[in-house]
Order: structure tokens, then C-alpha cells, then sequence
């Protein structure tokens, strides 16, 4: 180990578990109900023995320790997250405003008509408007999370064929740098994924996709631009070549940031879209979610939206269920999805506007270019140089990794210490040590300017003291973290010590 | 460069087989796989007195980044599975042609080692990958 | 422009520096004919303030409705800290934890969450959390279907009395990968699922049985039972709980002699709003043998380079990796946020306190029912013990008296003659410990009037 690299920190944990506040007779004794009247008794054999091991603090010390587990994090509103593929753009707190007001975080999913028209409206307009920058025919607004949606959107595709009686089709299509939830969400409903290759420039290669397209062919899943951040050219014949296969085409919206009010999917041909509202549209990511995945769908999969859908009546707002839509591929979600999450989205789009919406594309698009012209610039190689970027691009630091032995994930560590969050590093896996960069279109060109000076500098210290890049990150809470010790080890919950 | 000793053979999946010469075989994982999985955490072995068919899956290696199945290079009966792994999953990646073997083998009638490569050709698989 | 904070000087220096000279250049590589004009469909774009007075009218529109509906989703009392303090920027916008070193403060949280609910349940392990408890009941049969070496049918029994939405969801989402759930009816005097029913099942591949406890008509099963002649039959037991209910009822690790396999719930209970349905969070906890058939994210405590303690995301390579043959499950993004509310819900309140809750909820149900059953022709279903719901059979139908309680600014309850046909007209009533006298004497009176106008027409 490298002597810079040396700690003199305390070893001790920034802040200990919750459990180590805890003392007996202690609790928040103003958070709890008043005790009018005796519950009924409980069967003593179904009844609890022993109380759980749940923390005895009071609430001073319990709003301490998680606002200090806070400071630990880096997040959009601390620092810069050009985290590609996620678009980290800021979230709007007039979202979170109008989501929690109360009479929206108090109503019950099952509430009557007459306490739900106002909700409802905004889940219609949200319903009509996504229709209108997605251009397809119908949206189903329950899905949870992107994962979710290409649930959604393969199982349709699946109920199309079986109700054609064409039982056959089992393949789904993916190109080789498709995200691995793409495959996966194949397998889930029953599919196999079949993958066809992506050329040097980017794009799928059309041949052999003509090779891989049959009477198997159930559809295609693709992400345009592409998970290489590069608009797919020969989308209008590659959407062609598998519908006249008899297959459908799906879209994976994760990159619908780059073209948000430039380009439509329905219009490229697409048959069944989900969207990440929690990317695209906004919504906060909470640490790991929650997300919601909304799909739209073209005219041949309405008939098999999950439910339920929120229809506009002349008696007025309704949620139509499996009685109304008997072709459907069935009910996602316990109530009608991420509610909130889509009160949140419906704000954001209203405030953007038709006009908002356009320069979403536009300014992602270019504060991405520009990002990428400084990086090169910096001495840093792109991936596909030959391509403009859409809103994100990748590095590749596979020279470095061989010269210097610092890899992406050394200079994603260091960036840390220049206090940006890294990029994405694991994905895609074509690319060899890659950096995947999304800069979001609510970053300044003062801060993307901080950050091409950090990576110059972080280029510099590769070359100069590797060392110091690959012991990285010095100035966190924690350096790096021994996984395989964690996998090995388990460790996944905190148990009092036995009395 | 891994290294593929000269006394057993080598599918095309990475799993290496050596006979007992007691009517049973031995089956591991070359060091070129243990090298491209890094530092193991976890083995499942298959079942004492499991029948397999040859390319079946029956073991699962996992690290850090990767879980990949274990082909059975041959079709057969599993005789002993080593129960070492189950807390030193790591002498894989230290020794995987001794003390990190996964499980042996009563072959079937007929199974061969003919389709198998030598330790010459696998290497060139092996290292073109 | 909203949220855009670039200067028409800032977008000529950027324009330089890539050498192009207007913003469309960047779009030239997508085909002409792709490209849309203005978007129709879509309004103008509004300021704050006035997409706040819309939303501030919209709400009024609703109101607030004194809420008696259960039925998945209770009124809990939230307090104000929980989201005072998730709704920090750290916490709100910060993404997956997969750089560990820079997101602490989300993996310490997941850690101690895991550690408490795995406590409550009285389970090993759990993980980060799922969408919803609807979600979980699916992927507990696909885990079963995984863990259940012994068993090669992949038929899962479930209750009838179960929620209605968790079942058509397991049903929607395992649909295409070969399992059969088959329901298991409800004794009609008791509303529990009787050990009898399972006679015909003896003998057979059974991978698992589902038991939600309480019930969906808030009755109690008689889980020790159920829990043995499951394991005898060599099937998995996954528990459906309520999270609030644990603090007086025994935890499914504790049920029959070994205690259920996997465990699965909504922890909407725990400090998540009402909110129309969602976001809430499932969660999911199982044996400590079962560990790596568990999807979602699962939090570990490890060591840092100079041995300092840290948290880290584990057990990944489960995630991506399809196994062939065995059924999988796509989820990423998950509901990490309310995971924290019922984190930060569940160290506010303790172990008493949130018994205190649980009793506070049978009081308020006990006092809701006899003030309601004063009322002539309404009586409750069931007479043995129940959590916080249960049902009321009235002798007219449910949903007129439902929309004249609405417009007295009641929410009644679920009326189940849709799902429960048999029961004849009949709804699910719930008081949580939000709900005062007063409010159930309010509603004890507005039902009282309904029903005289009721009569009268």
C-alpha cells in the first residue's frame, strides 16, 4: 500500500447503529396513541411472547442519528451525479409539495367517486399527456419500476400472440448491449431472449437481425438511442424487418430524456413503450426507489393494458378493472401503482409545458456533446468518436487500465474525493473499462466545467502517482469496502448480544 | 497464461475431469475459470447419488460480480461432492486442480472422455476467449 | 426556462466548444421524417405557484373524508418526523447505493431496517425491500418454486380468504412461468382456512402453502397448524403478515414447530401515507438457508481497507444472473424511500410503542363494531378473534348506503359483495388508532339515517 495512501483517520463507524442508542424505559412516549379503553384479549397461543428487538430511544436521539446517516451520503441535491443511464436530474420540490398535501397523502385507494375526482383527474391528464410525448394510443399508469413496465410490456406482447393463436412465439430479441433486465424480464414471462449483435458504429446490425427474426419471433426489445448513447439510425428498418417477421417492438424508455419533445416512439414504429418516470419525469430516487414504469402501447395491445387504467366518463372519473378490459393481461399491483410517485410526475409535466418538454431533449443532448468535446479534449478517448453523443456517452479507459493500471472504477473512486458521484461503471458490458456519462439537462456549464477539471486532474495523478487513483476514494466516510468479505461473511442483520 | 495440467481432460465449459482409476472421476474447474469468476464466495455441489446427464448443470460457482452453473462433463452418478467448499469456497480459486475439486463421479456405461480435449487444446480455447 | 439554468452566452460557449453552430446540428442524425413539431396534447407549461393552486384545488375536490376503509392499506397515525427527515435531499435524491463508499447513510439505513424487520418477523434474513405486498405474495411462490429442491410441481395453495388484489396479482405475474396457484375456500362460519380443506391434499407435490395472518376479513388463522401440516407435506409455508399486528401476534418464525419459510407483507403500516394506493413497500424475510434464493437487493456489514466497519450491497450475483430452468425475477429499482419511512417509523415507536398502536387499533375496531351493531340489521360475520377489521352483514345493498355515507364525508369501508358474493351484502370495516369516539360516533349516526332513508324508499 501506497504511503499517501495511509490513514490516520479514527476507525471508528461515522455514526453507530441505531440499536446502540437504545436503554431500557426509553421511548418516544408523545408518539404514541392514548390508551382509552382495553384492546380484546388475543388466543394466548397465536399471542406474542416476546416483545422485538426494535430500538428504545427517544425521538431526539432517533432524528440525530438519521439526519448524521444523511451527511453520509452523496446525492442530486449535494453534488453532481452524471450517473449515465439513471438521469439524475434535479427534483422539483413543488412535486413533493403538491404529492403530500393532504388531501392527496390521505385518501384511501378504495375511497368513494365522489372523494376521488380530483385525483383522478390529474392520473387522466397524466395518462393523455405521456399518450401525447410518447405518441402511442393508450398508457397504463400502475407499473412500479422500469423492470416493472418491461414486465408489463413482454407479457403483453405474449397475450397478443396467444390470443392470435400464434403459440410459437417465444423469442424475444435483444441486441447485445441490452441492459440485463431485458433478458431477464424475457425469462419472467416465459420467453427466451435471442441476442443479435451491435456494429462498430453503434447500431444493430441489420443482417443479422434479418438472421434472427422467424415464426418464433415474438418482438424485439430495444432502447433508441441506444444503451451506447447513440441514436439508432436504421430504427425505421429495423422496426420493419420484425413486424413483417409478425413480431412486435418494444421500447425500453430509460434514454427518453434524449429525446423528450424531438422524437416520438410511436412514430418510430414502436408497438408497447414504458417510460421511468422516476428518470425522464423527475421523480425522486429515494436511495433505491420508488420508480414507476408507466406503458404505452400502440392500437394492437390496448386491449391487454394491466389494470387499472383511468377512464374519463360523462358521470366522470373512473378506474377500469378486469370486467372492463377482459383481454388484459391482469392486475400489477396491489391498488393502482406508485400513486404518489405519479402525483409527482403529473406536477413536473405541468410545469414544463410543451414548451419545458421540448428543451428537456435539447438541453440533455447538448450539455452532453459539450461534456464529451471537453473530456477528449482533456485527453480522454470516446467510445464511438465517429457519433455524437445523444444525452449521455461512454469513455473508455481500457489504454490507462493497460498502461497505467488504473481502471474505470479507480477514477470513479477518485472522483469521489473531488466530490462528484461517479459515473455509471458496470454497464455496458461491450465496452471494455468503461465510464457511461449523463449529465442531465439542470446542470450549469459551471458545474460541468468542475468536472472536466477534476478528471484532468484525475488523468493526471493516473499518470503521475497510479497509486493514489487506485487506493481511492481517501476522503469518505468509508474507503473501499471488502465485498468479498461480505459475501463470505454474512452479515445482514444486527442481533442483541445474548443475555 | 492459465495452466491446464497434462493428466486430465477439459471441456469446453472449463470444467476439468481427471479419472480416479477406481471407476470413478474427478471434476473441477480450470484455473483460467477460477481466474475470470475472481475470488469465490459461495459453491453449491450437487447431490450425493444425483444421476446427471453429460452438459447438464449441477453445480453453481458464485463471486462477487458472476454465478455460473457447473457442466457435468460426463453423464453419470455423483459418488462424493467436497464438502470443504461449504466453508472455504476460496480453495478454488487457490488450488483448482487439488484440494478445490467439486465433485466426483461413477460414469455411466459408454460415457467417454472422447468428446473432452486434451490440456493443449483447451488452452487454446481457453486463452482465445 | 424551468429547471434549465443555461444563459444564451452559456449556450454559444458550449456550441463552440463542440464546433457546431446551433443546438438542431446535435439532432441531424435522426431521420427528418421522425421529427415532431410543437407536442400537441401536451398544455403550456405552468409557474409554481400556479401548479400548486391547481393541485391545491384538485385536492380540495377530494377533501378529507373520515376513513373507515382497511382492507390493505390503514390510516396509521404518521409521526412528524418520519418524513421530515426522509424527505432530506441526502436521503430523497440519492440513487441505488452501488458506490458504496458515497451512500453510507442509505446502506446503514437498509442494514438497520433489515435488522428490524427480521426482528419483527422473527425471521433470518430480509431484503431492501419490494414494490408491495401484492408483488411480494408473487415473487415468495417463484422463490418457493426455487428453494423447494424437493418438490417438482410448482403448486402453490393459496387461501380464498386472502386479499383479492394479492391473489389476482400472483396470479398476473407468475402466469407465464409454469406455476399453479390453487385456492384453498374459507370455512363460511369462521372466515378462517381450516386444516379440514387440506385433507385432499395429503400426499401430494406441494411446493407451498400461503397463510395471511390476520386474514383478509381481519380474521385470525390458526397458524400453528397449518404451519405443521405444511411441513409434514414437505411444502414451504410463506406468511403474509401485517407488520402492525406483530407487535401482539407470534411472529411467523415462530408458527408450528419450525416456523414458515419465507415471509412477505406490505409495510405501508409503517409511516407510509395512504397516498391512493401507493408508493408503499413490500417486504420479505426468510430462513437463513433460503438467502440466496431471495430476489431483490440485500444489504451486508463488511470492513473497509483499513478495517473500519461499512456497508455494502451483497449477494449480487444472484440478481442479474438468469439460472436456467428455475424461474427468476427482474427486479431493480425497488421502494427504498418508504423502506426508510418505515425505518425511521419503526425506531421512532419501539417495540411499545407500536404495540400501543396495535391495541389502540382492536380498541377503536371493538368500539366501532358494537356502535354499529347497535344499528338494526347490521351484525358482524364472524365471532372469533380478529385484529383490527372485520366484516358486517347488512340486510341491504352495500354500495347506496356506501355512496349516502360518501356524501356525509364518510368512507365507510370495502364493500365485498363483488369479491364474496355468498356473503350476501356485506363490508369490511377497520378504525385504526386514528379514529376518535367522536368519529365513530359520527359515523354510528350517519349510518343510523342512512339506513331509516334507506327503508323509507
Amino acid at each position: 500500500m501506497s504511503e499517501t495512501a495511509q490513514s490516520t483517520r479514527s476507525l471508528a463507524p461515522a455514526e453507530p447503529l441505531v440499536f446502540e442508542y437504545s436503554r431500557p424505559g426509553r421511548g418516544a412516549y408523545s408518539l404514541w396513541p392514548s390508551a382509552e379503553g382495553a384492546a380484546p384479549a388475543l388466543p394466548g397461543h397465536l399471542r406474542r411472547q416476546e416483545p422485538p428487538a426494535l430500538p428504545a430511544a427517544s425521538e431526539l436521539d432517533i432524528v440525530r442519528h438519521y439526519t448524521r446517516l444523511s451527511q453520509l451520503n452523496f446525492s442530486i441535491d449535494t453534488h453532481f451525479y452524471p450517473l449515465g443511464s439513471c438521469t439524475m436530474k434535479y427534483n422539483p420540490r413543488a412535486c413533493n409539495a403538491a404529492a403530500l398535501m393532504p388531501e392527496f397523502a390521505g385518501r384511501h385507494p378504495l375511497a368513494s367517486a365522489a372523494h376521488s375526482q380530483g385525483f383522478l383527474a390529474c392520473m387522466y391528464e397524466l395518462q393523455e399527456m405521456l399518450k401525447a410525448v410518447s405518441g402511442m394510443q393508450g398508457v397504463a399508469l400502475s407499473p412500479m419500476a422500469g423492470a416493472h413496465g418491461e414486465f408489463a410490456g413482454v407479457a403483453m406482447i405474449r397475450a397478443y400472440h396467444r390470443a392470435r393463436g400464434d403459440l410459437e412465439r417465444r423469442e424475444i430479441i435483444v441486441p447485445e448491449a441490452a441492459h440485463g433486465t431485458n433478458p431477464a424480464t424475457a425469462a419472467m414471462c416465459g420467453c427466451v431472449a435471442r441476442e443479435v449483435g451491435v456494429g462498430a458504429d453503434g447500431d444493430v446490425d441489420l443482417a443479422a437481425l434479418r438472421a434472427a427474426v422467424g415464426p418464433r419471433t415474438a418482438g424485439i426489445m430495444l432502447t433508441n438511442p441506444s444503451t451506447l448513447g447513440v441514436f439508432e439510425r436504421h430504427i425505421e428498418e429495423v422496426a420493419r424487418i420484425v413486424h413483417e417477421a409478425g413480431g412486435l417492438l418494444y421500447y425500453d424508455g430509460a434514454n427518453l430524456n434524449a429525446i423528450l419533445g424531438k422524437v416520438r416512439p410511436g412514430d418510430m414504429g414502436f408497438d408497447v413503450i414504458h417510460m421511468n418516470l422516476h428518470k425522464t419525469f423527475s421523480t425522486p430516487h429515494g436511495g433505491g426507489g420508488p420508480g414507476a414504469g408507466a406503458v404505452g402501447v400502440g392500437p394492437r395491445l390496448l386491449p391487454f393494458m394491466p389494470v387499472p387504467v383511468v377512464a374519463q366518463e360523462p358521470g366522470g372519473y373512473r378506474l377500469l378493472d378486469e370486467k372492463d378490459l377482459p383481454q388484459s393481461i391482469g392486475r400489477l399491483t396491489g391498488f393502482m401503482g406508485n400513486a404518489g410517485v405519479l402525483l409527482r410526475a403529473y406536477v413536473y409535466m405541468r410545469m414544463l409545458g410543451r414548451e419545458g418538454m421540448s428543451r428537456v431533449g435539447e438541453f440533455a443532448t447538448l450539455n452532453s456533446n459539450y461534456l464529451l468535446a471537453k473530456l477528449r479534449q482533456a485527453g480522454f478517448v470516446a467510445a464511438y468518436p465517429e457519433r455524437r453523443a445523444s444525452h449521455e456517452f461512454i469513455l473508455t479507459l481500457k489504454e490507462m487500465a493497460r498502461e497505467q493500471g488504473v481502471t474505470a472504477m479507480d477514477i470513479a473512486k477518485r472522483l469521489l474525493d473531488y466530490g462528484f458521484h461517479a459515473p455509471t461503471t458496470y454497464f455496458p458490458l461491450l465496452v471494455a473499462e468503461c465510464l457511461l456519462i449523463e449529465p442531465t439537462e439542470t446542470e450549469s456549464l459551471q458545474t460541468l466545467d468542475a468536472f472536466v477539471a477534476a478528471m484532468r486532474s484525475i488523468r493526471e495523478e493516473a499518470l503521475k502517482d497510479p497509486e493514489l487513483v487506485h487506493s481511492a476514494p481517501h476522503s469518505m466516510p468509508v474507503r473501499r469496502l471488502d465485498d468479498v468479505r461480505a459475501a463470505r461473511e454474512l452479515d445482514l442483520a444486527w442481533r442483541p448480544a445474548a443475555t | 497464461m492459465s495452466n491446464a495440467p497434462a493428466d486430465r481432460r477439459y471441456a469446453r465449459s472449463h470444467e476439468w475431469v481427471r479419472d480416479l482409476g477406481d471407476g470413478t472421476v474427478e471434476i473441477g474447474i480450470s484455473d483460467h475459470a477460477q481466474n475470470s469468476l475472481g475470488d469465490l464466495v459461495f459453491v453449491e455441489v450437487p447431490e450425493t447419488g444425483r444421476t446427471l446427464a453429460a452438459g447438464e448443470a449441477c453445480a453453481v460457482v458464485e463471486s462477487v460480480k458472476a454465478a455460473s452453473d457447473v457442466y457435468s462433463p460426463l453423464s453419470g452418478t455423483v459418488v462424493a461432492v467436497n464438502e470443504q467448499l461449504a466453508s472455504a469456497p476460496e480453495l478454488i480459486n487457490q488450488q483448482p486442480y487439488e484440494a478445490g475439486w467439486i465433485f466426483r463421479l461413477r460414469p455411466a456405461d459408454g460415457a467417454g472422455v472422447a468428446g473432452l480435449l486434451d490440456a493443449k487444446s483447451y488452452l487454446a480455447v481457453a486463452d482465445s476467449e | 426556462m424551468p429547471f434549465i439554468p443555461h444563459t444564451a452566452a452559456d449556450v454559444q460557449t458550449m456550441l463552440e466548444a463542440i464546433g457546431i453552430p446551433s443546438v438542431e446540428t446535435l439532432f441531424e442524425e435522426i431521420p427528418a421524417a421522425l421529427r415532431i413539431g410543437a407536442l400537441e396534447g401536451v398544455p403550456s407549461g405552468l409557474n409554481e405557484l400556479q401548479v400548486l393552486q391547481l393541485m391545491s384545488a384538485r385536492a380540495r375536490e377530494d377533501g378529507r373524508p373520515l376513513c373507515f376503509i382497511g382492507a390493505g392499506a390503514y390510516d396509521h397515525f404518521i409521526p412528524s418526523a418520519v418524513w421530515s427527515l426522509i424527505t432530506r435531499g441526502e436521503f430523497y435524491s440519492a440513487y441505488t447505493p452501488y458506490q458504496a463508499e458515497a451512500s453510507q447513510g442509505t446502506l446503514q439505513s437498509i442494514y438497520e431496517f433489515q435488522s428490524m424487520i427480521t426482528a419483527l418477523t422473527g425471521m433470518a434474513v430480509s431484503n431492501a425491500s419490494m414494490y408491495d405486498g401484492a408483488t411480494a405474495v408473487a415473487e415468495a411462490c417463484l422463490m418457493a418454486v426455487r428453494a423447494n429442491r424437493k418438490s417438482k410441481s410448482a403448486r402453490i395453495l393459496v387461501p380464498r380468504s386472502m386479499h383479492p388484489h394479492y391473489r389476482a396479482v400472483a396470479r398476473a405475474t407468475t402466469a407465464n412461468q409454469g406455476l399453479v396457484l390453487e385456492e384453498l375456500p374459507f370455512a363460511r362460519a369462521s372466515g378462517q382456512t381450516l386444516a379440514e380443506t387440506l385433507k385432499g391434499y395429503e400426499g401430494a407435490d406441494i411446493t407451498a402453502l400461503v397463510i395471511q395472518q390476520p386474514n383478509f376479513f381481519g380474521v385470525l388463522e390458526e397458524v400453528d397448524e397449518l404451519t405443521d401440516w405444511a411441513h409434514a407435506q414437505g411444502a414451504l409455508v410463506i406468511a403474509a403478515v401485517n407488520p402492525t399486528s406483530l407487535a401482539l401476534l407470534k411472529p411467523p418464525g415462530q408458527w408450528g414447530s419450525k416456523g414458515a419459510d419465507i415471509v412477505i407483507g406490505d409495510g405501508q403500516p409503517l409511516g407510509c401515507p395512504l397516498s391512493s394506493g401507493g408508493p408503499y413497500f413490500g417486504f420479505m424475510t426468510a430462513r437463513m438457508e433460503h438467502v440466496r434464493q431471495m430476489p431483490g437487493r440485500i444489504v451486508g456489514g463488511t470492513v473497509d481497507l483499513d478495517g473500519r466497519r461499512g456497508f455494502t450491497l451483497t449477494l449480487q450475483a444472484r440478481e442479474q444472473h438468469i439460472r436456467r430452468g428455475k424461474a427468476t425475477s427482474n427486479i431493480c429499482t425497488n421502494q427504498g424511500l418508504l423502506m426508510m419511512a418505515g425505518t425511521v417509523y419503526m425506531a421512532l415507536l419501539g417495540a411499545q410503542g407500536l404495540e400501543h398502536v396495535a391495541s389502540a387499533c382492536m380498541s377503536r375496531t371493538a368500539e366501532l363494531v358494537a356502535a354499529l351493531s347497535g344499528l338494526p340489521g347490521v351484525r358482524p360475520l364472524f365471532s372469533g378473534a380478529h385484529f383490527h377489521e372485520t366484516v358486517l352483514r347488512l340486510e341491504r345493498p352495500v354500495a347506496p348506503i356506501l355512496e349516502a355515507l360518501a356524501a356525509r364525508n364518510i368512507e365507510g369501508g370495502l364493500d365485498l359483495t363483488p369479491f364474496y358474493p355468498e356473503f350476501g351484502p356485506s363490508l369490511l370495516v377497520c378504525a385504526t388508532e386514528s379514529r376518535t369516539r367522536a368519529d365513530i360516533n359520527a359515523y354510528a349516526l350517519a349510518l343510523g339515517e342512512v339506513l331509516k332513508n334507506v327503508r323509507a324508499a
